[in-house]
């Protein structure tokens, strides 16, 4: 990822911060600036709560450049409950106990590291939502 | 010391990753005569996690309970010795995540294992001059020990954020604080080195204790707590003996200590360790209550803080995991899978 996108995209990658249309409604992510389903312009920032479900997932093992030491690795199909569809890493879980309609929660974790003397780009992960031990 | 205006914390989170490597799997590897491991088992971070994502878990765990909108925090401060970046703040990035920036005070700290304690310092400071509203200071850590040398039992990951407010708003006063610093070289890392070194037993008797307990005396004398007045007592813990010895000198009985000594399950979380310890504290305490809480960072010095805790405590100990959440949610690893995650399999 260069500079310049690493930095444009930093709000939706660390921060969940995509855009709701402020004619017909829709919930935007990532952010598009024009709404795909009115065509008007949909400049408003709407920062989602990053909860969610995984609405489908593929076990990755030939992975792509700079993330072949995660392989295995889980990427989803994660609905937010606000609506939206997004692409994510799953973390902190075992691929033999992913399902379909897991519930899960954003996380802001290493994407990947342009080698030992780039950029490290950080940004939304998705993991199961963790037990609670009982109240004290 | 004690800042102009009454403050104290107003939202605090803890994070401890889920992988732990037991005591056994490294003395299985580099066997020393038999002997237990100092702590039976300690907190490894996952191959996507470094002090930047640990810090913005528990810095978004403190801002739950503490409710406020994160555009009002004035500062963000990271005391740390795993910086990601020998040149580029991780407080930025932090800041970002939880949506502070722009206007607000950045800046990374170093001393140790007292950085996130100097850090939470500064924030009462800043608080209580009025110059901001909130101030978030976070100790974290994900520490890196020589294999086969003795702190590779217990080098280990996590940390606290504790977010400073005005007291009336807080969950636990701040009745004072005293920092006790001298030169004293017990254990360093110079530019560019992967592993620190250390003067082995110095590392105890003029290092730990005289620091720990200097700064835990003066503070007890300051406050006018004896104490068998204090709930809770929590100090830097780089291993199960060191902090249960300190107690001890002090006249502290095990259940003084109970709530917040966590070395035993996770080992040493450095600039975490004492934050961390004292945020399992805040998660277990009822209102009303004293805790005395100790760092101490090598090179040398130590941080006392006097907290009092308020009746809102209650109702915001379950808006955010526990440190029980987090060390409850364990998966043990082996030390194949340790070496993976801490990046010491060469790929290329
Ligand atoms: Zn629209």
């Amino acid at each position: 990822m260069s500079s310049s996108s690493h930095w444009r995209t930093r709000r939706q990658r660390l921060a969940l911060v995509g855009e709701q249309c402020p004619h017909c409604q829709a919930m935007l992510f990532p952010p598009r600036d024009i709404c795909p389903s009115c065509h008007g312009p949909a400049k408003e920032p709407y920062h989602y709560g990053g909860v969610g479900s995984v609405y489908s997932f593929s076990e990755v093992y030939t992975a792509p450049d700079a993330y072949e030491h995660y392989a295995p690795y889980v990427v989803a199909l994660v609905q937010l409950e606000e609506g939206p569809l997004l692409t994510a890493q799953l973390t902190d879980v075992e691929p033999e106990d992913v399902y379909v309609g897991m519930p899960v929660e954003m996380v802001t974790r290493r994407l990947r590291a342009e080698g030992p003397e780039g950029l490290i780009s950080y940004g939304y992960k998705f993991r199961p939502v963790p037990e609670r031990v009982a109240a004290h | 010391m004690r800042p102009a205006l009454p403050v104290g914390i107003v939202g605090y989170g803890g994070y401890v990753p889920r992988y732990r490597l037991p005591a056994s799997e490294i003395s299985r590897l580099w066997p020393s005569g038999g002997e237990d491991g100092p702590v039976s088992s300690k907190a490894v971070p996952g191959l996507d996690e470094d002090t930047v994502t640990m810090s913005i878990e528990a810095a978004r765990n403190a801002l739950d309970r503490a409710g406020i909108d994160p555009a009002q925090i004035g500062a963000v401060w990271v005391g740390s010795e795993s910086h990601p970046y020998a040149v580029k703040p991780t407080s930025t990035i932090v800041a970002e995540a939880i949506g502070a920036v722009p206007h607000v005070l950045a800046a990374d700290w170093q001393f140790a294992c007292k950085a996130g304690t100097e850090a939470l310092q500064a924030a009462l400071g800043l608080v209580g001059s009025g110059m901001v509203r909130y101030g978030l200071a976070i100790g974290m850590d994900a520490a890196q020990g020589k294999p086969s040398d003795a702190l590779e039992y217990t080098a280990a990951a996590g940390g606290a954020a504790i977010l400073v407010g005005p007291a009336e708003e807080a969950v636990a006063r701040c009745e004072g604080s005293v920092s006790y610093v001298t030169d004293t070289p017990d254990f360093w890392r110079r530019p560019g080195r992967t592993y620190p070194e250390h003067a082995g037993r110095f590392t105890g008797q003029p290092a730990y204790f005289a620091h720990s307990l200097a700064a835990a005396r003066e503070l007890l004398a300051e406050l006018g707590w004896r104490p068998d007045e204090l709930a809770h007592a929590v100090f830097h813990q780089p291993n199960v003996r060191f902090p249960t010895q300190a107690g001890q000198q002090l006249g502290l009985s095990r259940q003084q200590m109970a709530l917040g000594l966590l070395s035993p399950e996770i080992g040493n979380a450095y600039a975490g360790s004492s934050l961390l310890g004292l945020v399992a504290a805040l998660d277990g305490a009822a209102p009303e209550q004293r805790i005395l809480q100790v760092s101490f960072g090598s090179g040398a010095g130590s941080d006392a803080f006097g907290w009092i805790t308020t009746p809102l405590l209650p109702e915001r100990q379950q808006l955010a995991s526990t440190v029980r959440d987090y060390i409850a949610r364990q998966r043990q690893i082996d030390y194949a899978t340790y070496l993976r995650y801490r990046g010491q399999i060469v790929m290329e």
